[in-house]
């Protein structure tokens, strides 16, 4: 890390695990368990969130020092809706179907929490550079729990991965369908996102005491 | 048994040995000095078996029944119906041992494995809540479900439906019917439609031999003409999941459960009387000439209010499912409120539910989810009841002391 102070990799490395803004922080829940039924459409959201919450927070850092403290969020705003304009339409020109099965959620990053959330409690207070490893680190965190959601939600949802067929065809009884296995539709609808972000949880919770709340 | 329950004091494995060994034997502990000595001898043991005995003449009738809706969807209902001629036959039992067995045994034994890995990484004693759960799942399935679909449902129930809440008592939901609810929507050709009720009828569907496989509800649902009598939905000789179809035999496990004390009457009498009034309501609105012949809910709505009682899961469901100790509602006031609107719940999702005509275990476990707020509001109502009570009370002087005084006041 020749790169990186040991303090800016924490930066990037902490949100993916112990500070992660999912599972920890239980920020951008909603679109977590919306739109994980498939694995592509996750990583396609993994990517823009990166996208939007990196270059947002190096944007929102230059400018924390003349934005004044009143309208702040409203700036936020302006800020986070330039950028998802401008996912969506790179979407929309290269990647027509996936724009619409991704449909309102890639509007609503505005809204993410996790955009916001950084915004406020990291942009405003620092420089730019370390914004920009904030923003990735956080976003990264976000895309790893989506990916690994959509990895499961497809796989024993569909028997796909990126749409192609791992586990046999379901029609023609080929592969484990053979063996009298099933699709678990279960897994396509959201509450099923609910419980594999839950079961993350656990897993994460009891591999590491340290994270378990008291009460 | 006794040794080695001894040798394994205080390994890993302690909690495994000792649910062995309090299921085999009484226990050879004694109580601590200094702590309680008295206990009821209705422990969590003996109302589990309770429930288990109420529920052992439904396993068998069912064993019966699945061979006999087999065989009588091959071969024509038969004239001149005689229990022991048609119903209690040999053949009628084989098709039971070979297709309920296997679900009664899968179902115990995933389910006993999960309890085991939890209680031994927990350190805790194995609970006996399982016991109940077990002997309801394969009761409240299609009996051609397959088995690893089953084992599949009962790992997540037990796991996501009760022990990360915490185990037996901790629950919200009721693992029986979170696993039926999964099973639902994980896999819904297997759990809903015309073929899955009788043995066979999924083999056979679209060959030459196919055989409808569809229920009392179903067949309303399609506004379509059924040949089971009201004594036939009575007694249970209708196509439907394992043992659900018997409301003469739920009704004396009921009344057993009464008796016994283990179930509470308040529950079964509130969830009744809430089934018939919204069975009540639907009739008057097909009387009223609300709604025509051709509207796809003439079926269900016109169908006689008290017969919903006899058809489907809704008498199955609010004898053992229903009276659940842990998730139903603990006040009595409460249980009053939650059984009513379980009957009355349940009769409305039967009607409206376009895709699948039953909606007991949905209903139930909607006021699972509900039942600790009715709870609280009527304790609540109680607590407010008796402050105004104490509000207007006139508090007399008398000549004890005041700390006399304050305590009287307190428990007005």
């Amino acid at each position: 890390m020749g790169l990186l102070t040991k303090k800016d990799a924490g930066l990037i490395l902490d949100p993916l695990a112990d500070n992660n803004p999912i599972t920890i922080q239980v920020l951008g829940i909603c679109s977590a368990l919306a739109i994980t039924a498939e694995l592509e459409a996750s990583v396609v959201m993994a990517i823009s969130v990166i996208f939007v919450l990196g270059v947002g927070n190096v944007v929102i850092s230059l400018m924390r020092n003349i934005i004044p403290s009143k309208i702040r969020i409203i700036v936020q705003l302006i800020v986070v809706a330039t950028l998802v304009i401008i996912v969506d339409q790179v979407l929309k020109a290269f990647a027509y179907e996936l724009s619409k099965t991704l449909g309102a959620f890639v509007g609503l990053i505005i809204t993410n929490c996790i955009i916001m959330g950084r915004f406020e409690a990291f942009a405003l207070a620092n420089g730019p550079w370390k914004s920009f490893l904030d923003g990735i680190g956080n976003a990264l965190g976000y895309g790893v729990i989506l990916i690994l959601v959509g990895f499961f939600r497809e796989l024993l949802g569909s028997g796909t991965l990126f749409g192609v067929p791992v586990l046999g065809d379901p029609i023609e009884k080929t592969g484990l369908y053979a063996t009298g296995y099933e699709n678990n539709g279960f897994m396509i609808i959201p509450p099923a996102a609910l419980i594999v972000v839950g079961i993350i949880i656990w897993v994460q919770r009891s591999r590491n005491p340290a994270l378990v709340e008291e009460n | 048994m006794h040794e080695l329950k001894m040798k394994y004091q205080g390994k890993k494995m302690a909690p495994a040995f000792n649910a062995f060994h309090t299921f085999l034997y009484s226990p050879n502990d004694t109580t601590h000095a200094g702590g309680t000595h008295v206990k009821g001898a209705d422990d969590l043991k003996r109302t589990m078996n309770t429930v288990i005995m109420a529920l052992v003449p439904i396993l068998l009738f069912s064993m019966f029944n699945a061979g006999y809706q087999h065989f009588s969807a091959i071969n024509g209902f038969p004239e001149n119906f005689s229990v022991m001629e048609h119903f209690l036959t040999w053949d009628n039992f084989w098709i039971g041992i070979v297709k309920v067995l296997p679900l009664v045994v899968i179902s115990y034994g995933i389910g006993l494995v999960v309890e085991f890995i939890f209680a031994v990484i927990k350190g805790h004693e194995v609970e006996e809540g399982y016991l109940v759960t077990g002997m309801l799942v394969p009761l409240i399935v299609p009996v051609d479900t397959p088995l690893w679909m089953l084992a599949v449902a009962v790992v997540f129930g037990v796991v996501i439906g009760k022990e990360v809440f915490g185990g037996t008592g901790m629950n919200i939901l009721n693992p029986a019917l979170t696993i039926r609810a999964f099973l639902f929507f994980a896999y819904p050709t297997w759990m809903s439609g015309d073929k899955v009720w009788v043995h066979g009828a999924v083999d056979l569907a679209g060959g030459p031999d196919a055989i409808s496989g569809e229920t009392v509800l179903g067949f309303l649902a399609q506004n379509k003409e059924f040949q089971y009598s009201v004594s036939d939905m009575f007694f249970g000789f209708i196509p439907g999941s394992v043992g659900e179809t018997s409301a003469f035999l739920c009704l004396l496990g009921g009344l057993f459960l009464i008796f016994s004390k283990i179930a509470s009457w308040r529950i079964m009498v509130s969830a009744v009387i809430g089934s018939l009034v919204m069975g009540l309501i639907f009739n008057q609105v097909v009387d009223l000439g609300w709604i025509g012949e051709t509207s796809k809910f003439y079926g269900l709505m016109s169908f006689d209010f008290w017969k919903h009682l006899i058809v489907g899961g809704l008498a199955f469901g609010i004898v053992y499912m229903a009276t659940d100790p842990v998730t139903g509602a603990q006040t009595n006031r409460g249980k009053w409120i939650y059984g009513f609107l379980i009957g009355f719940i349940s009769v409305m999702i039967r009607v409206f539910n376009p895709a699948y005509p039953e909606g007991v275990f949905l209903a139930i476990l909607l006021m699972n989810v509900f039942a600790p707020t009715i709870d609280h509001y009527v304790v609540r109502g109680n607590v407010n009841r008796r402050m105004k009570r104490l509000k207007n009370a006139v508090i007399l002087p008398k000549d004890s002391d005041s700390k006399a005084e304050e305590l009287k006041a307190e428990t007005v």
